[in-house]
């Protein structure tokens, strides 16, 4: 018979009688654009070879072009619901780069949009992991719980997502009247909500049979790997970048790391929670701690030019430690802005638990090691 | 900046954010400093005119100590609060690196970055390593950087930019090599794999980060 | 004699008066009603591109819900559904493969392409990677801006569609 005619790009291989080459496309039932090339033999996985790049978009030669303050829109949009998170390194390098000394008042306004962009994209993560998981209660709480707390973003910056609220020398602008007791309203009946969880998900049955004792990294290979965030802290390494090297003012606040022992999809799966409940309690007591007034931006004359040198830079996001390395020669555009993403280099454990796994415990590994496709390619 | 005027007394690391910048920290190609000689003091316009700064104790110790043991193969950029600069040549930044991996205890990379030097016709790979085990280390990152040959026309994975591969010493750079690969041309020796990760499969142009690959219109 | 009547040319003439009779009659009504089905129950595919995807998924949440009108995210496969949205930016990378997702889908279907970066490439257009809008790829029924859209201006994209739809022919003739 004659060979079918193909789409451009595509060429048809000879295959073994045993192996079989698998394609979870970038399309795929789940979210997100990444392909995941696997080497099946019956049930289990032999070979994994991870292909991202579907959405990249070229935000570091972007940034080439653009000065420090224009850089801001563009750069915020790997990750659009965390978007202060992405930016914080960045500006915090840019700061030191431009000279800028940042008031009291906007370090802990930072500090209080940098939490409540943790619970969003948290909130957003775990309910993809339903949909991974065909759990759709799982899609729909986290789903509608999190507009609570983007109400609240929206107050403060003036948009859902994509804030661009932190610019080098502070943040854009200061609070609504009346924001603290707003805040402090909704983000007691959210950790009230998020405590329900318990029952709906981690205590649930299918959840704990589906996920425990799967895809499980131990401590050694999540050090080795240079796993980061919660992947890391699920495999029993205590790493927090707020403890270990604190930014801003989270030395004056107070709170712990969660860490897990087993390293299983389980555990992967709880931290983040348990991270949200921390995050809680830091803006309250941000709240509590912030001086009530005083400037919040530092005015910038046009074009500022960054100092000769490089910095580096890393905070702590939803997803794990993220760095900023800049490069500056005395001119108003940076000469490179390198992102070290979470994402990407989580992205090394992706086939090495694989390997030898059931393909129907896939989703639930693929997903659990807090992967956005869309921060990674960048 | 009072800030700064306390740090003349403390050689504790403070936050990063307040310390102004200072020329210490140039990149430009051999700095060849020798860090036992004083530095020349400098003026600078924000703070008023004062002595030289003692260079923090903890990091200094640490670039003393790869000072000693490789002599004149490796340079010090820079030493910061919690950032410490290594400048090798590309025949000895395997030895260094398991220099820090083995005695130094750092062990895993952060981050590997590619930047373009057209005038110098060198591409720079910087490698951040951290640590997770040691609990002195935990703030520290050490900035290893090496330098490439640049050519006019590259040909990635044919051509004289080539350097050696560090991921049998930190398994962590794999996909970061991969893609400085793709993005700047250079060629790992040792990698197992160097081939596309991010780029399409039929990108043809120049290697997207360099300097004379320009954006649409730009 | 009733032979002589019947010529070719009579009878196609015949045939097709009935046609229009035909059309008259039954498939103007039958068409607003298969439209009525394809508007509520338009079923898109599972294709989260870039940013724009968080307010897609924002959209079926509790509170904007437009699962309502129609619009669930079936979590099978893109064979039975009928829209794509196509949320975000599209790569060189990523082009063909829209383009083979679209072809799989079968008739009828719809698209919508949802935020500045798949109308013409937004934000991006200067970047390497990045198509100028993905008119070129496949055709595009309803345009969304917003960077993001907001869930409410999405759903008013949908409404429009649908607005679109019901004034489409419902069959086609061989």
């Amino acid at each position: 018979m004659s060979s079918p005619t193909l789409p451009p790009g595509l060429a048809i291989q000879k295959a073994d009688e045993r192996i079989m080459t698998l394609n979870v496309g970038p399309q795929h039932p789940g979210s997100g654009h990444m392909r995941i090339i696997v080497q099946i033999d019956g049930d289990y996985i032999v070979a994994c070879d991870p292909d991202p790049g579907y959405v990249h978009r070229g935000e570091e030669k972007m940034a080439e072009y653009r000065n420090y303050v224009l850089n801001i829109p563009h750069l915020e949009r790997p990750v659009i619901h965390d978007s202060c998170n992405i930016l914080y390194p960045y500006v915090l390098g840019a700061e030191e780069l431009l000279g800028l000394e940042v008031t009291e008042r906007a370090k802990y306004i930072r500090v209080i949009a940098s939490e409540l962009n943790r619970c969003v994209y948290t909130m957003y993560w775990l309910a993809i992991y339903g949909i991974f998981l065909g759990h759709s209660t799982m899609f729909m709480w986290p789903a509608g719980d999190r507009e609570l707390l983007i109400d609240l973003l929206e107050k403060m910056t003036g948009a859902r997502v994509t804030h661009s609220y932190f610019i080098p020398g502070g943040i854009r602008n200061d609070l609504p009247a009346n924001f603290e007791d707003v805040c402090l309203r909704q983000v007691n009946y959210f950790e009230k909500r998020i405590k329900e969880y318990a029952d709906v998900f981690y205590e649930n049955p299918i959840l704990i049979s589906r996920t425990e004792k799967t895809g499980i990294l131990t401590r050694e290979n999540a050090i080795r790997l240079g796993t980061t965030g919660s992947v890391l802290r699920a495999s029993g390494v205590d790493y927090d970048v707020r403890k270990k090297e604190p930014y801003d003012v989270y030395d004056e606040l107070d709170f712990e790391t969660n860490v897990m022992k087993s390293g299983d999809s389980y555990a992967r799966s709880r931290i983040p929670w348990l991270d949200m409940m921390e995050s809680c309690r830091i803006i309250r007591d941000a709240l509590q701690k912030m001086p009530k007034s005083g400037s919040v931006r530092v005015k910038l004359k046009p074009n500022p030019k960054g100092a000769l040198g490089s910095v580096y830079k890393r905070i702590e996001s939803g997803r794990g430690a993220l760095g900023c390395y800049i490069v500056s020669d005395k001119k108003p555009e940076p000469y490179r802005v390198k992102l070290s993403v979470p994402s990407f280099r989580n992205l090394i454990a992706l086939p090495h638990l694989l390997i030898g796994e059931k393909l129907g415990n896939m989703p639930s590994t693929y997903w659990s090691l807090n992967y956005w496709p869309v921060e990674a390619d960048r | 900046m009072m800030s700064s005027e306390s740090e003349k007394e403390t050689i504790e690391k403070k936050p990063e954010d307040s310390k102004p910048f200072d020329d210490k920290t140039s990149e430009k190609p051999a700095p060849d400093k020798n860090p036992t000689a004083t530095k020349p003091t400098v003026a600078k316009k924000l703070t008023p005119a004062k002595e030289e700064p003692e260079l923090p104790a903890f990091e200094k110790g640490i670039a003393d100590k790869i000072i000693e043991n490789f002599g004149d193969k490796a340079t010090i950029s820079f030493v910061k609060p919690d950032r410490v600069g290594i400048k090798v040549g590309r025949d000895s930044v395997h030895d260094v690196a398991e220099f820090a991996r083995d005695v130094l205890n750092y062990d895993h990379v952060d981050s590997v970055a590619g930047v373009d030097y057209p005038a110098d016709k060198e591409i720079e790979v910087v490698y951040h390593l951290s640590s997770y085990t040691d609990p002195t280390l935990s703030r520290q990152i050490l900035e290893l950087a090496t330098r490439a040959q640049r050519e006019e026309n590259p040909i990635p994975g044919n051509d004289a930019t080539k350097l050696p591969s560090l991921r049998d010493i930190f398994y962590s750079v794999e996909f970061h090599e991969r893609e400085v690969f793709e993005m700047l041309g250079v060629y790992f020796e040792g990698h197992p794999d160097n081939r596309r990760l991010l780029l399409p499969e039929d990108w043809a142009d120049l290697p997207p980060l360099r300097k004379d690959f320009r954006n649409k219109g730009r | 004699m009733l032979k002589d009547l019947i010529t070719p040319q009579n009878a196609n003439v015949f045939v097709g008066k009935l046609g229009d009779i035909l059309e008259k009659a039954i498939d103007k009504p039958l068409g607003y009603a298969i439209n009525w089905g394809r508007i509520w129950s338009l079923w898109p595919v599972h294709i989260e591109t870039a940013c724009c995807s968080v307010e897609f998924g924002a959209a079926s949440s509790p509170r904007y819900d437009v699962e309502r009108f129609g619009i669930i995210e079936a979590f099978g496969s893109l064979r039975q559904c009928d829209l794509v949205v196509v949320q975000g930016t599209i790569t060189r990378k990523m082009a063909p493969r829209l383009r083979l997702v679209y072809d799989q889908m079968p008739e009828p279907k719809y698209v919508i392409a949802m935020g500045a970066c798949a109308i013409t490439g937004g934000l991006y257009f200067d970047s390497y990677n990045v198509l100028p809008g993905i008119d070129g790829v496949i055709p595009v029924d309803v345009y969304v801006p917003g960077c993001p859209p907001r869930p409410e201006t999405l759903i008013q994209g949908c409404m429009l569609l649908q607005e679109k739809i019901k004034r489409m022919k419902a069959r086609k003739f061989v």
